[in-house]
């Protein structure tokens, strides 16, 4: 099996965003609800910096193709990052209803984490299969 | 929601024709990936048409020669 660039990329936003959230409620659920600042400002930072090591470590592994894309991989970048999307709205939307009803901060800020970390996992996902699979004909 | 494209290519059969050439080599004349070139070959990719032309002036072959559409 041959896997380009971008496709190791979004493995790794796979495997970083369910760890990241994993680790949270891991964490969460130790700590109790009132530590959840700077538990969830820490795996926010943490997942970015997995992130980046991830990818230079993608960079690493095969320097021939590191960043090398083409027409395909922006085609289905595309279309990741459209499927992705649509959770952050619903993230937002849902922020804006929890603050219409004065819900505790701590919904509020755990509802628009779990948006982003749904973009991101629904986002890949989408991602991988379009590589796998093909992207969809409109 | 995935639909597989009903183009089809004799992509494969060209390259062989043309001295067993590579993925690889036929990627770098293009100027695509390996992986966009095993995804054309399979179907699971319709590239630009602009990539089709430069496919087909790589075989020295006109475009129906590469793609192929089915009638109805």
């Amino acid at each position: 099996m041959s896997v380009s660039f971008d496709e190791k990329v979004a493995w790794a936003y796979l495997v970083v965003a369910v760890l990241g959230y994993a680790v949270y409620l891991i964490l969460l659920g130790v700590n109790g609800p009132g530590a959840y600042v700077p538990l969830l400002i820490g795996t926010v930072v943490g997942s970015i910096v997995a992130n980046i090591l991830a990818r230079i470590g993608i960079s690493i592994s095969n320097p021939r193709e590191a960043d090398k894309r083409d027409q395909r991989d922006r085609e289905i970048k595309v279309f990741g990052e459209r499927v992705g999307q649509a959770f952050v709205v619903i993230g937002a939307l849902a922020a804006l209803v929890l603050a219409l009803f004065e819900t505790p901060w701590f919904w509020i800020a755990n509802a628009v984490y779990l948006a982003f970390v749904l973009s991101a996992v629904v986002g890949s996902i989408a991602t991988l299969v379009a590589y796998r699979k093909g992207l969809p004909a409109w | 929601m995935v639909k597989p494209t009903r183009v089809t290519n004799s992509i494969r059969a060209l390259r062989f024709g043309a001295g067993e050439m590579t993925q690889a080599e036929l990627a770098d004349r293009v100027g695509v990936t390996r992986q966009t070139i095993i995804a054309i070959e399979q179907g699971r990719y319709s590239p630009s048409l602009e990539t089709a032309f430069q496919l087909a002036r790589v075989f020295g072959v006109p475009l129906d020669d590469v793609f192929q559409y089915p009638e109805e």
